[in-house]
């Protein structure tokens, strides 16, 4: 077994058991092999897709999405209007396609994403989400107790912060913009850009401190 | 489906939020081969993605709730390819295509990776104005198609305030059905935590979901 096979078991040890691995390579290995044989895939594509979704496409562009909206208050201002459209201004992060609204934390609001129904999730923003999100621990109660679930993952916030949850129950897809961590003060975007956690965009977390 | 085991908000029982520090985007070769198999398939427009995510939320519930997120994929994409007879039985039993492919409109070249690397566009032109604006009173319908829908079961029947107009958009309930865009408009619908849930809740907590027009009667 590889080392990443065995983290597969390790994400899975509250679901299913170890024989859906060796059943899941082969069933998957003879899907493609008669879909490639058909002509309906070709497999230097998949390679690619998969390449592109392991390296490419991850919460780096949303950290540096939110990092100029710390910086730039025109551009967050953008970004709060449109954030698809404010995005794609910026040339150094991959492009991202319709729908996305950003919201922003404030200490009068935090706010928490969840698909109740599926796992959407802004892949162009954040990567693909991690296992946790798509689960049935996280889906069913992100939106009867998200205060709790916030607790668990170690983030606790001032009594009077409201929480807003957004359920992704359509094609509109949700990025946080998480409060800017004070002492942060003249730094540069970039160095910023290190302190935006992924579970920071979710709400699930907050930007690290520096 | 409509009222089946996908349409968790709210649920019990499931336990805790369990997180993988530093966790792979996919946990073994096979699952990023079902990612990239399902998106380089959706290209070929064959079927809608909410048909794709009916053909998930009718698999029988305890291969749902007893299968990994992408056993899950894998599942709905072979069902999907059965059902269009792109492949059959015997063919996925043997591990070889027995018969050449049909002729699709389009397949999924290395030039086009590209093109799957952002979302669709769902938008379309509106065929009428929209019936409500923010501010509005409206209360979510009590329906209960045994087809696809993207209202979920907990905001039914609940008053909730129209925050945002989003556009109108391709509508699931008939894209799943294979009945066209059928475009609605789409709305931000906030909900007070206590209507959700009751008087036990915390009132310091709203949930918003993105609600169809034909979801939502005017209150």
């Amino acid at each position: 077994m590889s080392d990443r096979d065995k983290s597969h078991d390790t994400a899975h040890a509250h679901g299913p058991d170890h024989s859906e691995l060796s059943e899941m390579q082969v069933r998957v290995r003879a899907l493609e092999t008669i879909l490639t044989e058909k002509g309906y895939v070709d497999p230097a594509a998949l390679d690619r897709i998969v390449e592109t979704f392991e390296t490419e496409i991850g919460p780096h562009n949303g950290a540096r999405i939110v990092a100029r909206a710390w910086v730039d208050p025109a551009f967050k201002k953008a970004l709060l209007e449109d954030a698809t459209a404010a995005a794609n201004t910026l040339g150094h992060v991959s492009p991202v396609g319709s729908h996305l609204i950003a919201v922003e934390n404030t200490p009068e609001t935090h706010n928490l994403v969840v698909c109740t129904l599926c796992s959407c999730y802004p892949w162009e923003v954040l990567g693909l989400p991690p296992v946790w999100y798509k689960s049935a621990p996280y889906r069913s109660r992100a939106v009867i107790d998200p205060k709790g679930v916030l607790a668990e993952l170690g983030v606790t916030l001032p009594e009077t912060t409201r929480v807003r949850v957004w359920d992704s129950t359509a094609e509109t897809r949700f990025l946080v913009v998480p409060m800017r961590p004070a002492g942060t003060e003249g730094w540069s975007e970039e160095r910023l850009a290190g302190l935006v956690t992924r579970d920071s965009m979710i709400g699930t977390g907050l930007a690290k401190a520096p | 489906m409509t009222n089946s085991i996908h349409d968790m908000g709210g649920m019990h029982g499931f336990g805790p939020v369990v997180v993988e520090e530093n966790e792979p985007p996919f946990h073994a070769a096979w699952e990023g081969r079902v990612f990239a198999l399902q998106r380089a398939m959706g290209f070929t427009g064959l079927w809608t993605i909410d048909a794709g995510r009916a053909s998930l939320e009718t698999l029988p519930p305890l291969d749902y709730l007893g299968s990994s997120y992408y056993r899950r994929w894998f599942l709905g994409l072979e069902k999907r390819l059965l059902q269009h007879g792109l492949v059959d039985a015997a063919e996925l039993a043997a591990g070889h295509s027995a018969r050449p492919g049909r002729r699709l409109n389009r397949t999924l070249g290395l030039a086009d990776v590209e093109r799957v690397k952002t979302r669709g566009h769902f938008e379309r032109p509106a065929p009428r104005p929209a019936r409500f604006k923010p501010g509005d009173r409206v209360r979510a319908k009590n329906i209960n198609p045994p087809t696809h829908t993207r209202l979920p079961r907990y905001a039914r029947g609940k008053l909730g305030t129209v925050e945002a107009v989003r556009g109108c958009h391709v509508f699931p309930d008939s894209a799943a059905l294979g009945h066209g865009d059928n475009p609605q408009w789409l709305y931000t619908v906030v909900f007070a935590n206590r209507e959700l849930w009751g008087e036990a809740a915390d009132p310091g907590v709203t949930v918003s979901i993105d609600a169809f027009e034909p979801y939502l009667d005017p209150a």
